[in-house]
């Protein structure tokens, strides 16, 4: 394969082939996103089943099995069809035109991973329908759970992660391959935009880290049906085992969601504070930094598993670590807005948020890291309102920030920006008022992945669930302003929606052309549009 | 168009780059020999240790330890199997001879093999089994009841703190 094959294009084709046999990273891009958005709304379905059950206690509407199935496919959805789609769906849109290149460097096997995923995604799915029902076990799907209690439609959530990982490893190979081979020749690593380049190392977490989750599920396979005994004691595996290796590829993922949205957030700070970013290199070295430590820390999820105090104490300071270079962003961030004149439209109010709610996130999770304090918050919902601060209020408020951020720029037209801050507003409180209970519930010792509980969680529960349907509802609203924008949104009256934009991306015409740069940009324009002073 | 002064992609690039997913797949399986490595270095996961002689420790015999010994069997494993005695205090350094009873509930020839687990973790890494019916498999004619014996020794080097150890056996069915 060669860059020569692709020397002549003839334009988009017509109707549903233009779509099949895509080859631009845009319409490749366009797809991805789009996927994400239905899948997040089967996985929010998802979630408010079981907000829905504990809107009450006692079982109301479904038996306990049925409940753990929502659960893990909510998990499950969320995790590989909804967040990390979205992110390489941006990563297709913009890598290309941030570091001046025509396209991607590998367009077919950029089809083959996309298409890829509909599949894996109907299969998953598909569990539902099955005798026994889908998957119970939980997202990280725990070994003996997950192998000898588990119903038969595990095979088919087995094949289903396979088709994802090899979606997302052909994906971070072409990311790779784009940026170090067909970034322009007069750019440099260090003029790369961030975006860039946590997308440059989020995909050397995903060839390392997915492979692994491909071999534990291979190990979950052989185990269920051809006789090995890797996880089953009986035969001299170790259940344990398996917590070690899914842990290995699961600490590198949660990095993996969240790298990209934290370059989206440093695109989105310096254009609406009107600054150069502060500290470009320190931001480079600290995404690095939490890339590699992310390696190094994966037993921090399995403190109750009765580990030797030494690992306990290793892990808990190497975890305390991370702290630091997310400080420093966080530094960073705050500083280049310091004396900007700063704005308020819909991006930067996401990224404020962002910058608020990750935060938030981020601390409970450093008091998850303690040890000894784990013990007492370990599988309670202090571990959900913690992740779902990051997930949620981290990697897709910033998958939003970066969709209202450049639509304007991808289609030439402005979205409706009063709608969208009454849509931002809407999801802001919602999702504080569903997230921010289950921190009092948690702490209060109320355990997660339960359908039923007791009284005294009452209250708390009601209003978390009330504040999921709001929160559900405002993804109604987010469909309609990205669709009105496409259709009827007034044309942008410059190259620059956002006038104090910087970047190569900008510097193309609006809409977006087909094919991004077909010669490559000078010195001068590069450094004319970097990140750095 | 596709400008000629930009990069092109070498082969070895490409090798490179696949060959780390291939790698890290492969790196997977890896750590299950590794896990097992560390758990015999550590005691961790219960991993208990192995001595091939009697030899002569250090006594003190003011310092006792409590061992309590467990037994259970896999579901579906037709065997009553429990110790002969629930515990023993011994000292450290000293060998002790005990042993577990089990009987076949059926008229068919059973074939099964117990795995040892020591508790707590620390505890693991000095407990040292002379003789165990735990390093064989046990095969039981119908309905026959076998004595097997167990012959350990803590090693004094562990923990002054621990003082109680437990021992536990799962017995499961081996495919004979």
């Amino acid at each position: 394969m060669n860059t020569a094959a692709h020397d002549d294009h003839h334009g988009p084709e017509k109707g549903l082939l233009r779509w099949i046999k895509a080859t631009n990273h845009k319409d490749i891009g366009t797809l991805y996103l789009w996927f994400a958005f239905a899948m997040l709304i089967v996985g929010g379905a998802l979630a408010m089943g079981i907000r829905a059950e504990l809107l009450h206690p006692g079982l109301q509407l479904m038996n306990p099995h049925f409940f753990n199935q929502l659960t893990t496919m909510h998990g499950l959805i969320m995790v590989f069809g909804a967040i990390m789609p979205a992110m390489v769906g941006l990563a297709n849109w913009l890598i290309p035109t941030m570091v001046g290149a025509p396209d991607m460097a590998l367009p077919r096997l950029n089809n083959w991973s996309f298409w890829v995923l509909p599949f894996a995604a109907l299969i998953l799915v598909s569990t539902f329908f099955m005798e026994g029902g889908a998957p119970a076990f939980g997202w990280t799907f725990y070994a003996p759970l997950s192998t000898a209690f588990a119903p038969d439609s595990t095979d088919f959530f087995i094949f289903a992660v396979h088709l994802l990982g090899f979606s997302s490893i052909m994906g971070a190979i072409n990311i790779i391959a784009t940026v170090l081979n067909m970034r322009a020749p007069e750019m440099r690593l260090m003029d790369m935009p961030l975006f860039v380049w946590t997308w440059l190392i989020t995909s050397f977490l995903l060839i390392g880290a997915m492979p692994v989750l491909a071999g534990v599920v291979t190990m979950m396979l052989t185990d269920r049906n051809f006789g090995t005994a890797f996880f089953d004691a009986t035969g001299g595996g170790d259940p344990v085992m398996f917590q070690h290796i899914f842990w290995f590829f699961g600490h590198p993922e949660v990095y993996i969601m969240i790298l990209p949205a934290f370059g989206i957030i440093s695109h989105i700070l310096p254009t609406f504070s009107r600054k150069p970013l502060f500290g470009y290199s320190s931001m480079v070295y600290a995404t690095a930094s939490i890339a590699f430590l992310s390696y190094i820390v994966w037993a921090h999820h399995m403190y109750a598993t009765g580990m030797p105090v030494a690992a306990e104490l290793y892990f808990m300071y190497a975890t305390m670590l991370i702290a630091v270079p997310t400080g420093v962003k966080v530094f960073n961030w705050v500083a280049t807005m310091w004396k900007g004149s700063l704005t308020f439209e819909a991006p930067m109010l996401w990224a404020l948020s962002f910058l608020f709610l990750f935060t938030i996130g981020g601390f409970s999770g450093l008091m998850l890291g303690i040890a000894p304090a784990d013990i007492q918050y370990h599988d309670t919902y202090f571990v959900v309102a913690h992740f779902h601060y990051v997930l949620v209020t981290g990697s897709l408020w910033a998958i939003i920030a970066a969709t209202l951020y450049w639509l304007p720029k991808w289609v030439g037209k402005m979205y409706n920006e009063k709608l969208a801050k009454i849509h931002f507003w809407w999801a802001m409180i919602s999702v504080n008022v569903l997230f921010f209970p289950q921190h009092f519930l948690g702490l209060a010792g109320m355990p997660r992945r339960i359908p039923d509980y007791a009284l005294q969680f009452s209250d708390f529960n009601w209003i978390s669930s009330i504040g999921a349907f709001a929160f559900g509802l405002s993804f109604i609203l987010f469909a309609y302003i990205v669709v009105d924008c496409i259709r009827n949104g007034s044309p942008t009256n410059s190259e620059r929606p956002w006038y104090s934009a910087k970047g190569l991306e900008w510097t193309l015409s609006s809409p977006i052309p087909y094919h991004s740069f077909n010669t490559p940009p000078s010195r001068a324009q590069i450094l004319e549009e970097s990140q750095h002073s | 168009m596709v400008d000629m002064e930009r990069k092109k992609i070498t082969k070895g690039f490409w090798i490179k780059l696949v060959s780390v997913p291939i790698l890290m797949f492969f790196f997977a399986y890896a750590m299950v020999p590794i896990y097992d490595v560390f758990c015999e270095i550590t005691g961790f996961s219960g991993t208990t240790g192995r001595v091939e002689k009697e030899r002569q420790y250090e006594l003190n015999e003011e310092r006792i330890v409590e061992v309590s010994f467990f037994a259970s069997t896999m579901p579906g494993f037709p065997v009553q199997f429990g110790p002969k005695v629930n515990s023993m205090e011994v000292v450290p350094g000293k060998f002790y001879t005990t042993s577990y009873i089990a009987k076949n509930t059926t008229d068919q020839i059973v074939v099964g093999q117990a795995i040892p687990s020591v508790a707590p973790t620390n505890a693991a890494l000095y407990f040292k089994k002379l003789e165990c019916f735990c390093f064989n498999r046990q095969e039981f004619k119908p309905n026959e009841e076998l004595e097997m014996v167990l012959r350990f020794v803590i090693e004094p080097e562990m923990d002054e703190e621990i003082r109680d150890v437990s021992l536990s056996y799962n017995f499961y069915k081996l495919d004979s």
